[in-house]
């Protein structure tokens, strides 16, 4: 018997761990995004890297005329230094729900794409990676981005700042494989809707434009406990050079969101499609 | 003989309470080309969805190349290629595209993948169309490019589900002539329809499947044999009078089967009762002699039409 190339590569798998919903080839599926995204999102890419230049300049130096120093752990900086990894957190944050939610919901519901990939030898945690993969992408070029145009400007004091890059991948991340997950629940745009709801008002409060001190304590404790504020502490820590334990906490944080996103989204793909 | 590909002993599926495959036993042997035939809601795209490896049976055994797909879901779609029933194409991407990442779902290598889609494109009849969006294309152009991506991994089996349906005739008659090609080539073919024509044309071997049960089994020839005469006669006496008359006839023939539009008159031979008709003094409207088809074994199995 002659066995085929596609046969061989999925029998060497044999034995391995979680081999019936990985195949350890998430990169065809990211490889496949990034074939579709070549020809069509360049604008959304655009206006997410936009966005934050746009927040910086109109709040970071307009407002901050106004403010001018403000205190961080002890430390009196600019106003723009305060309010910019707040900003790069965000961008990672909206870039990585609308992948894993807009994008993905379509190809759920109205497109059968997700019948043809499962067809193959891959299996659901393949897909799930590969999709959430491109929302990394995202995060990255967000962080690359972002940096080129603040650094310059002085607003990354720290050397530290340089690993503001992979933090806004691994903010990415997290939220991608949340948002997918969720996304894999909902069953109409508008509920959809409701993520973003919740959305802005997060930004809005979790500590990007002035501290969370302002608030009462218990306020304070739950602001604390949402993933934005978690983002925004950990990639202003870096930017500012203030390494502290706390950080590995907000690391752990995000490494929940994604091992427990992946789990549910993996979950779900095999209940849509493999039932 | 060497042992079957495909072997089902008693596999069900249920949808909660309702059974939609209900105990059948099916081989299925190398080589071959297989067909389910059965109206719409028969069970037949949930039953290849579960030797594809991508729906769990309820209940009963199934063994794909020695493996349960419960437990080698990957390495049996591995040795399949799959054309769905409803077309789910990357519409994302250009037809090249589709072909070339569907591969590397499969882990195939760009090298490799080169050289195949050239051949794929020829196979296709796409070679004018590679670099075309997938929403541009045709029905019949849209059905050569699933089966070409399923033939992307080199599978030992190909699962058609209702490879033509919904082609006009040229692109059915297309279709059927690269089906045959991977026939010759050696390829195991797993094909459902509700086309008798498509069954005849197509189908070494087939079952006949009905609200979730096998009702027979046979060639083509052999379920003709079983379950028809050589000949019927089709007469029409227009709908008002067609069960009156039928009443009279019964007696003249082995078998007739009175439909909404015309009486079926089974016979070893058409045109001798036609003129047996005739001598008895009655007057069909029209009347045709033709051979009978699977059509005509499903209306004896179940007493109802294929396709309605
Ligand atoms: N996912 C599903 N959930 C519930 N019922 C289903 C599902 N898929 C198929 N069915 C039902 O099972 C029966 C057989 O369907 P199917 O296998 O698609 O038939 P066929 O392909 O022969 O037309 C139908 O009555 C259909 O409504
Ligand atoms: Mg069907």
């Amino acid at each position: 018997m002659i066995i085929s190339a596609a046969v061989a590569i999925a029998e060497a798998r044999r034995g391995r761990l979680g081999e019936r919903v990985y195949s350890g080839r998430s990169r065809a599926i990211f490889e496949r995004g990034y074939i579709a995204f070549k020809s069509s999102t360049w604008m959304v890419i655009l206006s997410g890297f936009v966005e934050p230049v746009l927040y910086l300049f109109a709040f970071g130096y307009g407002l901050g005329e106004l403010i001018g120093n403000i205190e961080s752990n002890g430390l009196s900086i600019p106003y723009a230094a305060y309010i910019a990894p707040a900003l790069l957190a965000t961008s990672a944050m909206n870039g990585a729900i609308y992948d894993s939610t807009m994008n993905i919901f379509f190809k759920l519901n109205h497109d059968r794409i997700y019948h043809g990939m499962l067809a193959t030898s891959l299996g659901p945690l393949d897909v799930a990676l590969g999709e959430i993969g491109l929302a990394l992408l995202r995060g990255f070029l967000y962080g690359v981005g972002f940096m080129a145009v603040v650094a310059p400007l002085g607003l990354i004091p720290s050397l530290w700042g340089i690993l503001a890059i992979p933090a806004a991948v691994l903010i990415a991340f997290g939220f991608a494989a949340v948002g997918m997950a969720l996304t894999t629940y909902m069953k109409s745009f508008q509920q959809l809707e409701i993520i973003n709801i919740f959305l802005l008002p997060m930004f809005l409060f979790s500590g990007s434009f002035y501290p969370l001190s302002v608030f009462p304590e218990w306020l304070q404790f739950i602001i604390k406990a949402l993933p934005l504020s978690q983002a925004i502490h950990l990639v202003r820590g870096l930017t500012l050079g203030q390494i502290n334990i706390g950080l590995l906490g907000h690391i752990s944080y995000f490494i929940v969101m994604i091992v427990v996103g992946l789990f549910f989204t993996t979950k779900r793909l095999n209940a849509l499609f493999m039932k | 003989m060497s042992s079957p590909l495909i072997t089902a002993r008693g596999l069900t599926k249920k949808f909660d309470e309702f059974v939609a495959v209900d105990e059948i036993d099916f081989d299925v042997a190398r080589g071959e080309s297989f067909g389910l035939l059965g109206p719409n809601g028969a069970g037949k795209s949930t039953t290849m969805r579960i030797i594809g490896a991508t729906s769990q049976r309820t209940s009963g055994d199934l063994t794909i190349l020695g493996m349960d797909p419960e437990k080698f879901g990957p390495q049996i779609r591995a040795h399949l290629g799959v054309v769905p029933q409803q077309d789910n194409l990357d519409m994302q991407l250009s037809v090249s595209e589709n072909l070339y990442i569907y591969g590397r779902y499969f882990g195939l290598s760009r090298k490799f993948l080169k050289t195949k889609i050239e051949e794929l494109l020829e196979f296709a009849q796409l070679e004018e169309k590679r670099n075309a969006k997938v929403e541009s294309l045709s029905g019949g152009m849209k059905r050569r490019l699933t089966i070409a991506r399923g033939l992307v991994s080199e599978p030992e089996i190909l699962m058609l589900d209702e490879p033509t349906t919904g082609l006009d005739p040229q692109a059915r008659h297309i279709l059927w002539d690269r089906l045959f090609r991977l026939k010759e080539q050696g390829v195991t073919l797993v094909i459902t329809t509700h086309f008798m024509d498509e069954a005849e044309q197509l189908c070494d071997r087939l079952v006949v499947m009905d609200k979730g049960k096998i009702m027979a089994e046979g060639s083509p020839a052999q379920l003709i044999k079983d379950y028809s005469t050589k000949e019927v006669l089709e007469i029409r006496f227009g709908s008002e009078r067609n069960s009156a008359m039928a009443e009279q006839l019964r007696g003249m023939c082995d078998r007739i089967e009175e439909l909404p539009d015309r009486i079926l008159l089974y016979s070893e031979d058409g045109e001798a009762l036609l003129e047996k008709i005739y001598s008895a003094g009655m007057h069909p409207k029209t009347s045709l002699v033709r051979r009978s088809s699977l059509e005509d074994v499903f209306l004896r199995l179940t007493g109802r039409t294929l396709v309605d």
